[in-house]
């Protein structure tokens, strides 16, 4: 099992997840998951709402815990959450009684090591473009801004990987343009290994090197892509839309 | 002349006008209670003194005003209801000290009030300053206490079960209802008081921080966790912290309650405080005492009430569309 390359970061092995209704009935969200993530690279999973995706995603953070299978961070087994493991939800579940800033620190914080790292702050807050904002409370600023704030919060801890769920679901389409500009200035900044739960197909193509494909009942990885498009592609460009054309096809 | 108000707080109109018949109709009470001859043997001197320093504080404030636009418009704001005071205290006067309709001892006029209140001020003072004692002693440790079992409860499954049926069934006492228990327990009439207050606004605390911790949302907690946090954090930093809003929300009640149980421990066998001075009072059929008693409690009270609100606004300054009160 740790044959994997030396890139390996995440290596998700025979991954199944069942969960049981109220009337005792058993779903299986995830059946028989296998897939590798590599460092530093930025892979999408794609696929109908109900397909698993975000179940998966919990999984590798840590949020929920499988059935079945083995999942592997650099050759360890994933034991509950850590800051290792970054998340950005759909809402930016920001803590309303804190500041920009404050929310920002809170993984130092939270780590005892505001100190030492304190610096790092400044250097975030610049990097998602809130400077003018660090004292502002969550009710005050936007939802793309808030979600900003929120993707800055879970880097701050500089984790071996992102987990986003559907960052940007919740924006309207001129924010949502606007942010997966900077989440790709973010990833091309730090180098940071991210996964990207999303429904568009377009944001993967435009974001990612490689795109998942999920289908439905039960949930699993049907086929994956490598995105084979300049960069950053070119959404008017042939190639990236005979690309979507792939992809859609393949979601049938 | 009447322009509309275009402060959302300040709504009424912002004339000169009534602002000057406001001083005016301060000055005719003033003027009534001076000239028109007393029917009732009344020292009215304190009773004037008040309502001239009354209109000289407006004046000066409306001086003071003229560059703090937001003072001028609470002025202004406020006019027509003092207008109508300086008019309430011209009748309620010509009724009473002036020509004795309304009868004493139980119907005293605002001269005699304030007289009293002039000639006793050191019991009153004295009084209101252990009202106030057995208020906060009572109150803080209600409130501490409340805040600790609420955190109990609302964070630990096993505190929950076994103590949470036992503050559901207490806390629907009124806490007077232990009176005749509190006081062969309790060595004197103060810490029985004390004991009443605390009982009067442990519950309330409690139940709202209970309620407010189990609110927090599980997002908050995922985010934390994902963060890095530890268990402690997650109380600490995120469950408390989410329960603020309902632990003033609790502490609020709590004051009023406390306030309500103050009164009544104090009447019932106190032999100091406000509550007792009424009741001592009555005994002597000096009502004039009463209302000047009385009179004090609201004064104390809103100040009391005032000082909470200002905390909370502050602590509570993240809140979206928190309209300052005052």
């Amino acid at each position: 099992m740790t044959t994997d390359k030396d890139n390996t970061l995440i290596s998700l092995r025979h991954v199944g997840r069942t969960y049981a209704d109220t009337t005792g009935r058993e779903t299986m969200a995830l059946q028989d998951v296998n897939l590798t993530i590599c460092k530093g690279e930025f892979i999408s999973f794609v696929g109908p709402s109900g397909c698993g995706k975000t179940t998966l995603l919990r999984l590798i953070a840590g949020l929920d815990v499988p059935q079945s299978g083995t999942l592997l961070l650099e050759g360890s087994p994933i034991d509950g959450p850590s800051h290792e493991r970054g998340y950005v939800f759909q809402q930016a579940a920001l803590f309303p009684w804190k500041t920009v800033e404050e929310n920002i620190a809170l993984g130092l914080k939270a780590r005892h090591i505001y100190r030492e790292k304190q610096h790092l702050i400044a250097e975030y807050l610049h990097i998602i473009g809130l400077e003018g904002f660090k004292g502002a409370y969550p009710h005050e600023i936007s939802g793309g801004m808030a979600q900003r704030v929120a993707i800055a919060r879970a880097l701050i801890n500089e984790p071996k990987v992102l987990l986003m769920d559907e960052p940007l679901g919740a924006l309207d389409a001129f924010t949502r343009l606007e942010l997966q500009e900077a989440l790709r200035r973010v990833w091309e900044k730090t180098g940071t290994t991210i996964v990207l739960v999303t429904h568009d197909v377009d944001e993967a193509i435009y974001l990612s090197n490689r795109i998942a494909i999920f289908t439905a009942r039960p949930g699993r990885i049907s086929v994956v892509f490598d995105v084979d498009l300049p960069s950053p592609p070119d959404r008017d460009h042939p190639d990236f839309i005979a690309f979507r054309r792939r992809i859609l096809q393949s979601l049938h | 002349m009447a322009v509309a108000g275009h402060n959302i707080l300040y709504w009424k109109p912002r004339s000169k006008g009534w602002f000057f018949a406001s001083v005016a109709s301060l000055i005719i009470a003033w003027a009534e209670t001076t000239f028109v001859p007393n029917v009732q043997v009344v020292n009215t001197i304190p009773y004037r003194l008040l309502l001239l320093g009354g209109i000289v504080t407006l004046v000066i404030l409306w001086i003071v005003s003229g560059k703090l636009s937001q003072l001028r418009d609470k002025l202004y704001h406020q006019s027509q209801f003092l207008f109508a005071v300086g008019l309430f205290l011209t009748g309620w006067d010509l009724l009473s000290t002036k020509s004795g309709i309304l009868r004493i001892p139980f119907f005293p006029g605002p001269a005699q009030i304030i007289a009293v209140m002039a000639r006793e001020y050191t019991v009153l003072l004295i009084s209101t300053a252990y009202s106030m004692r057995l208020f906060f002693v009572g109150l803080v440790t209600g409130t501490a206490l409340g805040l600790t079992t609420g955190i109990l409860i609302g964070w630990y499954r096993q505190w929950n079960y076994w103590l949470f049926p036992l503050v559901k069934l207490t806390g629907v006492i009124p806490a007077v209802a232990w009176m005749p228990i509190a006081i062969v327990i309790f060595p004197n009439s103060f810490t029985t008081g004390v004991f009443l207050i605390t009982i009067a606004s442990w519950f309330s605390v409690a139940f709202m921080v209970a309620a407010g911790i189990s609110s927090t949302p599980k997002t908050y907690y995922e985010v934390a966790k994902t963060l890095g946090a530890n268990e402690t954090y997650l109380l600490v930093h995120v469950a408390i912290p989410n329960a603020v809003p309902s632990i003033f929300t609790g502490v609020s009640t709590a004051t009023g309650l406390s306030f309500l149980t103050l009164v009544i421990s104090e009447m019932v066998g106190a032999k100091a405080g406000l509550g007792w001075y009424i009741n001592w009072a009555k005994g002597w059929s000096a009502y004039d005492k009463v209302y000047a008693s009385i009179i004090i409690m609201a004064i104390a009270f809103s100040l009391i009430l005032a000082l909470l609100s200002a905390v909370r606004n502050h602590v509570l300054r993240w809140q979206r569309g928190i309209v300052k009160t005052s």
